[in-house]
């Protein structure tokens, strides 16, 4: 087992032809089973033809119906995804994955309401995400698939490079994973920490997650509380930008603390009193989830 | 992005939200013309630049004659105004706003942000007006009122009139404030703010509602949509490193620290940043080199960060994914050559292709430090600086 995607799951992308959308598309489909997870691609103006013997069809609905795929990975130019993205919630995929970086905060918002208002099923994991992976089984993003190796420990971020280390590190204490959950960094987004850790909480094959946040809201107090009163497995942490100033964005439209809110230290509280163990070392990661396993 | 006080009442007005009458002014005499101009017995002279907290740091000051206006328009004009968001060096007040003098009866405060935890704008008002508006909500935060707009409904009369008179509107002014508030709301979500801030927000003795000042930030994300938004940017109010940075296509933010750091990913930026702090060491910079790094990219990455004449260090910290190696090891390689490094440079890089990146670092005779993981290489760089020091 593992969460949201495995080795049955079908795929289709949606912005297939752009240039990030067609290697992305490449790599995941040479990974474990992506030659046969992969089944569409999406563009308006070239439905009928195919991409590497993909087909392509002119909106989501029409890739859902004749291709099987219940889950859309997004990587439309930053104007255009919320649109796309809505189109996955509209022809009720289950999961919706957008990659994109970049898309104005408003256009979140308009989409979160309108999932919000009509009670959507999709879930929406982004953007600005490097995407989901269940290790020799599927990889859907653009994450580097041979680092990570098949196991039982869940890992769920904010960031991309940081999840890899934390993988990387993992593998190298030859700890595998369940799944590698990256939620993305923009301010408003789909699941959030405590979706995914709710996910892996019920997941038989999770025993211990990585939870790795960054500066900006407080998503990661959230989780916090929620592993406090419900979480039956170990759950390490770490959060990103204890040196990072105030006021200022780094990088991730959603790292920023603001109005004295939001910053390292008091995450790293929260989470500590809430029973999750912490380091302030990312190079100590894996070995801090090795040492909860024990 | 932000922009100055006079443009975002500029911005206001558009959307009806009453302000003070005023000019922006690049001089001192274009500052007494100015108020000439606007006519009256009180004028107040206001230094525009990005960071707030300029009353306490002296750049606004009120006059009672024109003469007066020339002295303060004098005085705040081509000052290192500091305050508690510029930093100890402070920012050069290039552009002053001269305003007709308001008679203030009571301030309060009116802020817009998107709530993360909703994923709605929220409406925070306050009867505490000209204060510290964190100040307030940490030590009685029951001062601060909150609406959460639904944005397809948009800030609707009802909810105004609401916060309007829960912040102290007296009852004969809560048409004019609903409505200044609704103004204020399509303000900013029509132009995609990200932050839009009115402290104080006025009450006049003739009962009148006046937004006395005006703080706009704007989502990068959506400039692409606001050309006139993107006009008023002020590159004089920016850092010259981050300016530089963005045209690369790099994301670089300055710091204080002596340890300069280059990064794929703005996560692991901040990891590493916090592994050198760690081993007791300070970073002089957050940059994220992003997914698709050339060798011209890693460059123009050194260059700016030598060009920061406190880096006495550099590391440089990647996991190769999508990216290789041995790409990243030809760039650092180069761009040491091109630069004629002569600070320490310690690389950590992790991925596909890390042996071939590394031999290239080794043959290419330079003296970098190598680190197997993030947190040799932070002990590494700060060790470097010991010796150099």
């Amino acid at each position: 087992m593992s969460i949201l995607i495995n080795k049955d799951t079908r795929v289709m992308t949606q912005g297939i032809t752009g240039k990030t959308g067609m290697f992305h598309t490449q790599t995941s489909r040479a990974y474990a089973n992506g030659k046969a997870c992969y089944v569409a691609g999406v563009n308006p103006k070239k439905a009928g033809e195919n991409f590497e013997g993909i087909p392509i069809y002119g909106t989501v609905r029409d890739a859902k119906e004749n291709s099987g795929a219940t889950v859309s990975v997004i990587y439309v130019p930053p104007a255009f995804a919320a649109a796309a993205i809505w189109e996955a919630v509209e022809a009720d995929l289950g999961l919706a994955i957008c990659i994109t970086e970049g898309i104005p905060v408003r256009d979140m918002v308009e989409v979160r309401e309108r999932m919000r208002k009509q009670n959507r099923k999709t879930l929406l994991l982004g953007p600005n995400c490097p995407g989901v992976i269940t290790p020799e089984e599927l990889k859907i993003g653009i994450m580097p698939g041979h680092i990570h190796k098949k196991g039982r420990v869940g890992v769920v971020s904010r960031s991309g490079t940081l999840t890899y280390e934390a993988v990387g590190q993992l593998t190298e204490l030859g700890i595998g994973q369940s799944s590698a959950v990256g939620i993305g960094g923009d301010p408003v987004n789909g699941l959030k920490h405590v979706d995914v850790l709710k996910l892996f909480n019920e997941d038989p094959d999770t025993d211990a997650v990585i939870m790795i946040g960054e500066i900006g809201g407080s998503d990661e107090e959230t989780a916090a509380e929620w592993v406090k009163q419900n979480m039956k497995k170990p759950v390490v942490g770490f959060i990103a930008g204890v040196t990072a100033p105030p006021g200022k964005r780094m990088g991730h439209a959603g790292a920023i603390i603001s109005g004295g809110k939001g910053t390292a230290q008091e995450k790293l509280a929260v989470m500590e009193a809430c029973g999750i163990r912490v380091t302030k070392n990312p190079a100590e990661m894996g070995r801090l989830l090795q040492s909860a396993l024990e | 992005m932000k922009i100055h006080e006079y443009q975002g009442k500029e911005m206001f007005r558009k959307y009806g939200v009453s302000t003070p009458r005023g000019i922006a002014c690049f001089s001192v005499d274009e500052a007494v013309a100015a108020a000439h101009k606007l006519g009256g017995k009180v004028w107040v002279v206001k230094a525009q630049i990005h960071a707030g907290g300029r009353g306490k740091g002296g750049g606004v000051k009120v006059a009672k004659s024109i003469e007066q206006v020339r002295t303060h328009a004098t005085s705040i004009l081509g000052m290192q105004l500091v305050t508690h968001q510029t930093g100890p060096e402070g920012q050069k007040v290039r552009r002053l706003l001269i305003e007709e003098g308001a008679d203030i009866a009571q301030e309060l405060y009116v802020g817009m942000v998107v709530d993360r935890g909703t994923q709605r704008v929220v409406l925070m008002g306050s009867s505490e007006g000209g204060m510290d508006i964190e100040q307030v909500a940490a030590k009685t935060p029951e001062k601060i009122h909150k609406g959460f707009v639904d944005p397809q409904a948009g800030l609707s009369e009802a909810e105004a009139r609401d916060i309007a008179r829960r912040i102290g509107i007296p009852d004969p002014a809560l048409d004019e404030a609903s409505a200044l508030l609704r103004g204020l709301y399509r303000c900013f979500w029509e132009t995609d703010a990200s932050l839009l801030e009115v402290n104080p927000l006025v009450l006049t003795a003739a009962g009148r509602v006046v937004a006395l000042d005006a703080k706009l930030n704007f989502d990068d994300n959506a400039l692409f949509r606001h050309a006139d938004i993107v006009a008023l940017r002020d590159l004089d109010e920016e850092d010259p490193l981050e300016i530089e940075a963005s045209q690369h296509d790099l994301s670089y933010i300055s710091l204080d620290g002596d340890i300069g750091c280059m990064v794929n990913g703005a996560g692991l930026a901040m990891a590493t940043m916090d592994t050198i702090k760690l081993y007791g060491g300070a970073p002089a910079n957050f940059l994220d080199v992003g997914g698709g790094a050339t060798a011209e990219k890693v460059t123009a990455a050194f260059k700016i960060m030598l060009s920061n004449p406190k880096v006495k260090a550099i590391l440089v910290n990647i996991f190769g994914g999508i990216m290789k190696c041995d790409t990243i090891a030809a760039g650092v390689v180069a761009a040491a050559r091109e630069v004629q490094l002569s600070v320490p440079l310690v690389v950590r890089m992790k991925g596909t292709n890390e042996d071939l990146g590394r031999k290239i670092l080794q043959d290419s005779g330079l003296p970098i430090i190598s680190a197997n993981n993030m947190a040799e290489a932070g002990e590494r760089v700060v060790q470097a600086i010991g010796k150099a020091a």
